[in-house]
């Protein structure tokens, strides 16, 4: 080894800024995750979230695939201490790909206290996720209720022509979360 | 921060005060530089933690003695199994490592300390520290952390004790006190050795070191920014791991996972290193196939990188994803599998004695071997639905951390005292420790692989009537393995005290550099480098 003929201090100082800055790094990498992570799932649909944005109307994908019918179902749950009524109009919706599906969600606030609420769309199975387009969601932003206020909120999505034809049906489920304590808000895109 | 202390660490090496012994009195620990001193109170630290987790086990293994709740509540049961996982992973498995490696390296590879000596002070001091707060946490308002070792969040956020924040900085200082040690074992590898010591020369112990070295460096730092995450969760309204924010609760597992797997071969590398210093020594043959352990266990190490989701088999991930993170982990036991054959060789027609440390030595060959067949068993996919979160996990990983880990620090411990304290231990008292500790093991945990395919879930401080038998069992093992314990507490302490003088060579045959040392080993050594042959 050519730097033997080094000292040993100074053999270790390098070694030392080396490895130092391999673990500042790894730090780093930790928090780097959670993009990746997010970009993954946006990329391939993993973990079930559709995209947090409007969905835009464009000339070739308004147009309606009448050859199929595909089967959306429709799933309202409430996490841990969240006490609103929380619930779809219909649970199920047959729509042709291109077709927009209208329904409404109910929900109540039957607490004494103002309450803000997030539902967070998962769909399943998540290979279906990103030909899941919404028009119109209650769940793009936080959702407010005054005490014993109830609100119905309209929901409107077009399933993608592009969907693999092997799904004929595919479950949109709403968890909705408390986030009284965060505030109002849109979510990140 | 390493280069802060490392200019001041720096005048350290040169300065020769060769001829004197240690400074006397309790600043003599406070303030030591030494690596004999640092690695005896590593070595001790890991002790203490390794009794004060043990304690917490049997306290889950009381609870577990009949079915019904009898003893503690079920709040408290969950704080001891979460404790009693953090203490024996971070407080007493990984500072006995680098206790070991402390003590050894320098002697193994002919270098007169550790490259960075204050620092190596420093990376021990916080070690108690970080410890008393952690397990203060338990007699805060709230109780200790009760979600399980890997913390899982929303469990260590949203629904978390507030002493969490102690937890997570306790993580905090834990994390870099082991960065620390082991870019101090980094730099006295690579800097340090006597001439004539090449990387190929060196002890596998050394070797399997300098590799756990590396992995703690890259992992240590994504679990320090985990909990930092976790941190800002709680504190700061961020949303990492908070769905209901737009983040992600297995985000969390990832990061976690993805420090946790290298994280178990931080556990067991080292022990690799030490059987395959101790079973050439004992059945009086070289090791068979040097060079094919250094690659064995670089393989396993670059392997613990890209199969950490198969902890996370059931959480929903796709089926190409649980087919790669599947074949990733089976491939590990090829490596592994290189490895125990060359140990099984190498005592194949040897001239075996067997004294304490080689008793340990071949029970850590055989068990550990069962661990790693578990741990195959769990790597099947379509299986690991069946057998996640059940006993049958918790008799897999401690079959690989107790005669893996914790055997292997044993056999260690036998096997260097002589050299350490200058006096032979008690034979007939270090074998009735190991069959005391072998048949107790066993027994602990071998009726848990039954227990956990029939379906007991782990972590539940009742259970059902049928797992009754398998836990009465259970517990009497473990209350058996956890007492035994003091039994070596007592030939440490009696070695420490006196005994037969150890000669140089305290093992007929035995190989390696710290055996030219006169024993015990005096306060300086290798001031003036070996010559290796």
């Amino acid at each position: 080894m050519s730097e033997k003929d080094e000292a040993p201090v100074d053999l270790s100082r390098r070694t030392v800024i080396k490895t130092g800055l391999v673990a500042g790094g790894m730090f780093g990498f930790g928090f780097a995750m959670v993009p990746i992570y997010n970009v993954f799932c946006k990329v391939t649909g993993l973990n079930g979230k559709t995209d947090p944005n409007p969905y835009q109307y464009s000339a070739e994908t308004a147009e309606v695939d009448t050859s199929r019918k595909i089967k959306v179902q429709f799933v309202a749950t409430k996490n841990a201490e969240m006490s609103w009524d929380f619930k779809p109009s219909i649970t199920e919706v047959e729509v042709h790909p291109g077709q927009v599906g209208e329904l409404e969600f109910f929900a109540r606030n039957p607490t004494g206290e103002r309450m803000i609420g997030q539902a967070i769309p998962s769909v399943s199975p998540f290979q279906a996720t990103n030909y899941l387009h919404k028009v119109e969601c209650f769940c793009f932003t936080t959702q407010t209720l005054e005490a014993g206020e109830e609100k119905i909120m309209p929901l409107r999505i077009i399933v993608d022509q592009a969907l693999p034809r092997h799904i004929t049906k595919l479950t949109l489920s709403y968890t909705l979360f408390d986030v009284t304590t965060m505030g109002e808000r849109t979510l990140p895109s | 921060m390493t280069a802060v202390t490392d200019t001041s660490s720096n005048e350290k090496p040169n300065e020769h005060h060769d001829h004197h012994g240690p400074a006397k009195g309790l600043m003599r620990w406070v303030l030591t530089t030494n690596h004999k001193d640092i690695g005896t109170m590593y070595l001790w630290f890991s002790f203490i933690m390794f009794l004060t987790g043990g304690a917490m086990a049997m306290v889950i293994r009381a609870e577990l003695f009949q079915p019904g709740m009898q003893i503690v509540d079920p709040g408290f049961f969950n704080q001891m199994t979460t404790m009693h996982g953090l203490i024996m992973v971070f407080g007493a498995v990984m500072p006995a490592f680098v206790g070991l490696a402390n003590w050894m390296i320098p002697l193994m590879i002919g270098a007169p300390d550790m490259a960075l000596p204050r620092m190596n002070n420093w990376s021990f001091w916080i070690l108690p520290f970080a410890a008393v707060m952690l397990v203060s946490t338990l007699f805060m308002e709230g109780g200790g952390p009760n979600f399980g070792w890997t913390f899982y969040a929303p469990l260590s956020t949203t629904y978390a004790p507030p002493s969490t924040t102690f937890f997570i900085f306790a993580i905090h200082m834990l994390g870099i006190s082991s960065i620390m040690g082991a870019i101090n074992i980094i730099a006295t590898i690579l800097n340090l050795r006597a001439p004539g010591m090449t990387m190929m020369k060196m002890p596998l112990f050394v070797w399997t070191w300098l590799i756990t070295a590396y992995l703690l460096i890259a992992v240590m730092p994504v679990l320090a920014g985990a909990v930092t995450m976790m941190l800002m969760d709680i504190h700061f309204g961020t949303s990492f791991f908070n769905a209901g924010g737009g983040g992600d609760p297995v985000l969390f597992q990832h990061i976690f996972w993805f420090f946790g797997h290298p994280e178990v071969y931080i556990m067991i590398l080292p022990s690799f290193g030490i059987v395959s210093a101790i079973l050439p020594t004992f059945a009086r043959k070289p090791l068979f196939g040097y060079t094919s352990m250094v690659y064995a266990t670089a393989s396993i190490a670059f392997l613990s990188f890209i199969v950490w989701a198969h902890h996370m088999f059931t959480v929903g991930i796709p089926l190409v994803g649980e087919l790669f993170f599947m074949y990733a982990t089976l491939l590990i036991a090829v490596p592994t599998g290189v490895k125990v054959f060359n140990w099984v060789t190498t005592m194949f027609r040897g001239a075996m004695t067997f004294e304490t440390p080689m008793l340990f030595s071949i029970a850590f060959v055989v068990l550990f071997t069962i661990g790693g067949f578990s741990g195959l068993m769990l790597a099947i996919a379509p299986a690991d639905f069946q057998y996640h979160d059940t006993y049958f996990v918790v008799a897999h990983f401690h079959y690989v951390l107790v005669p893996g880990a914790i055997f292997a620090i044993f056999a260690a411990v036998y096997y260097w005292l002589p050299k350490w304290t200058g006096h032979m231990y008690d034979e007939t008292l270090g074998k009735t420790h190991f069959w005391m500790s072998f048949i107790g093991m066993n027994l602990t945990f071998f009726p848990m692989h039954f227990i956990g395919l029939a379906g007991m879930p782990r972590r539940i401080p009742d259970y059902a009537l049928q797992f009754a038998d398998f836990n009465m069992m259970a517990s009497i093992g473990g209350f058996m393995f956890g007492t035994t314990q003091l039994l070596f507490l007592f030939i440490v302490i009696k070695c420490i005290r006196g005994g037969e003088k150890a000669k140089a060579e305290s093992w007929e045959g035995a190989e390696g550099l710290e055996w030219s040392l006169p024993s015990p080993t005096p306060y300086h050594t290798f001031t003036t480098p070996p010559d290796v042959k």
